[in-house]
């Protein structure tokens, strides 16, 4: 397969008084146009993996790679205009909740219209139709109405799915999804996903999907990346997930509740030192 | 539709559409501020002024730079004969040059706003937005211009650029800008490593378009707020000015200056500086009022649940 995403080695590191610490300690993976999914639980390191190869580490932190490359271009000696050219076009992030993640004063239509505005050079007509079927591709009902609605009008489903609108307006070639339906309720996670799932199919983009739920990463991912601790402990097919190896993945698999009943109580996750290292 | 039925249209608790929605809101701003009779007179005295500003031509009885016979027309006290408010020692009627000087006060007033708020805004965010030795820099220059009180280092720009109300305008927003920056550094701190900020940044926006689309709109409202209370200031300045000879030179007829002309006979003629004076004070009056009464309306952080409950009537 041909990789979109060629990750090696990536390391991000934060200043503390007792030298750097580091949050993600030498990640490795490649990604074609395929659905990656990134697991592992709070502090892992997976959502700053995601930011780092937007470039977006916020500072002080910092992210080194031995490589980090996207479609040819490497993205550790990206200058400010190659990141501007990159984002938004050819790579984008849906956020974790919409509350935070649109801008309260402006129109739901002017957020969306925006990256079309850096990128494309089409009419104002064109771009608007343009928005206008994204919206529709998310499913928005009304799309004119939400067009020029502000976020507060939005229910948080909404919002989250015009954020999506949002991001892949521009039909970007590498879409990471940081926790997309966390902030969600169950109902309206299931139908976010499908449509980002029959987005992704659709166009043939590179998905990176990073979540705690071990479940919906496996039944919607092609592959998984387990993450501990900063480090990546496990990848598998999502199909697989059941022969895990590592005895971290295998603990998270046994802390799920089954439909059928299973062990009572659940078991508690045991961390072992050795992972970390 | 009668009054009452578009009161109970803009009241309605299911509105029908959106813009029956907007207009209630607004409708409901309008009422919560109306309650606030301070508020009310306040924007009383500004609207009287800015209608006095524009009909000047019309409301003056005289002409308020060229003045009545020198002989028999000098110094007539208020309320007699044709001249209402009297005249000044160049016998010019009192009355019409408060007239003509609110359009001067109003110009100042406006000019000042609108060359100070961008310069505010624009430091402040970009102090804000970027950080680091930017911020230091900029914050530091804001400081400098916060360690000396107004009025002098105003005068000193005066005396700089030389008297005239042009340049008493140029100075006082010269040094009415930093409050704003600071506010909206504040502002913008808080807001710029917002997930939207990061959002808009992700699709590719360069820093300036951050700046200028995503966070100086946010940064606005307060900013406004801030400006409006700073109105009274602003006037009490370019009278300061006008008054030590260095804003409005003569004939204009600004009010700071018309004071200063007048203290000469404040024995033997009270009225001819004692007038503007009132209007001075009547006016930086009524801004603070409005701008109060505005804070509590407009600005989202104090507003409570209980401003709307309290529109009910």
């Amino acid at each position: 397969m041909n990789a979109l995403l060629t990750v090696k080695d990536l390391r991000i590191a934060f200043p503390s008084r007792n030298g750097p610490v580091e949050v993600v300690r030498g990640v490795n993976f490649t990604l074609g146009r395929e659905r990656l999914g990134i697991v592992g639980e709070s502090g892992s390191g997976k959502s700053q993996t995601g930011r780092a190869i937007l470039g977006l580490t916020p500072s002080p932190g910092l992210a080194t790679a031995k490589q980090l490359e996207f479609d040819g271009i490497d993205l550790r000696q990206a200058s400010p205009a190659t990141w501007r050219s990159l984002r938004g076009a050819r790579m984008s992030m849906v956020m974790q909740d919409p509350k935070f993640s649109l801008n309260p004063v402006m129109t739901i239509g002017r957020q969306i219209l925006e990256a079309l505005k850096f990128h494309g050079r089409e009419s104002r007509a064109a771009s608007k139709a343009r928005a206008m079927a994204m919206l529709e591709a998310v499913q928005i009902r009304d799309p004119e109405r939400v067009f020029r609605a502000y976020p507060h009008e939005l229910s948080g489903g909404m919002g989250q799915r015009a954020m999506i609108a949002m991001m892949l307006v521009s039909e970007p070639d590498l879409l990471i999804a940081d926790e997309p339906t966390s902030a969600l309720d169950v109902t309206v996670q299931i139908e976010v996903l499908r449509i980002l799932d029959n987005l992704v199919s659709e166009r043939g983009m590179g998905l990176i999907f990073i979540s705690h739920d071990l479940r919906l990463v496996s039944s919607f991912c092609d592959r998984v990346l387990v993450m501990y601790a900063g480090k990546v402990v496990e990848e598998l097919r999502a199909s697989d997930l059941a022969k895990a190896q590592h005895p971290y993945t295998q603990g998270l698999m046994n802390c799920l509740p089954k439909i059928e009943g299973g062990a009572r109580p659940l078991p508690v996750l045991q961390r072992d030192a050795a992972w970390a290292t | 539709m009668t009054v009452a039925s578009r009161r109970e249209w803009l009241l309605s608790d299911r509105p029908e559409s959106r813009r029956q929605a907007r207009l209630g809101q607004i409708y409901r701003t309008w009422l919560s501020f109306k309650t606030n009779w301070l508020a009310m007179i306040g924007l009383g005295i500004v609207l009287l002024l800015c209608v006095v500003a524009v009909f000047a031509d019309v409301i003056a009885p005289y002409d308020p730079v060229i003045g009545g016979d020198l002989r028999t027309e000098r110094f007539l006290p208020p309320f007699t004969g044709d001249h209402l408010l009297g005249t000044d020692d160049l016998a010019r009627d009192i009355f019409s040059r408060i007239v003509h000087g609110a359009r001067l006060t109003l110009m100042v007033v406006a000019l000042v706003a609108v060359i100070a708020t961008p310069i505010g805004l624009l430091v402040g965010t970009t102090s804000g937005y970027f950080g680091g030795w930017v911020d230091t820099v900029l914050m530091r220059v804001t400081d400098i211009f916060l360690a000396f009180p107004r009025l002098i280092l105003a005068l000193a720009f005066v005396a700089a650029l030389g008297p005239g109300i042009e340049n008493a305008i140029i100075a006082i927003a010269i040094t009415s800008w930093p409050p704003y920056a600071r506010l909206a550094r504040a502002e913008t701190l808080t807001i710029r490593d917002s997930d939207y900020i990061n959002a808009a940044r992700l699709q590719g926006a360069s820093s300036a378009r951050i700046l200028w689309g995503h966070i100086t709109p946010l940064c606005l409202s307060s900013v406004i707020i801030r400006v409006t209370l700073d109105m009274a200031g602003i006037i009490l300045t370019a009278a300061g000015l006008g008054f030590l000879g260095l804003g409005a030179q003569p004939p204009q007829p600004e009010w700071g200056a018309m004071i200063a002309s007048g203290r000469r006979f404040i024995i033997d003629f009270w009225w001819v500086a004692t007038v503007p004076g009132i209007a001075i004070f009547v006016v930086s009056l009524g801004f603070n009022l409005l701008g109060d009464g505005l804070r509590d309306v407009l600005d989202p952080k104090a507003h409570g649940n209980t401003d709307t409950a309290k529109a009910r009537p």
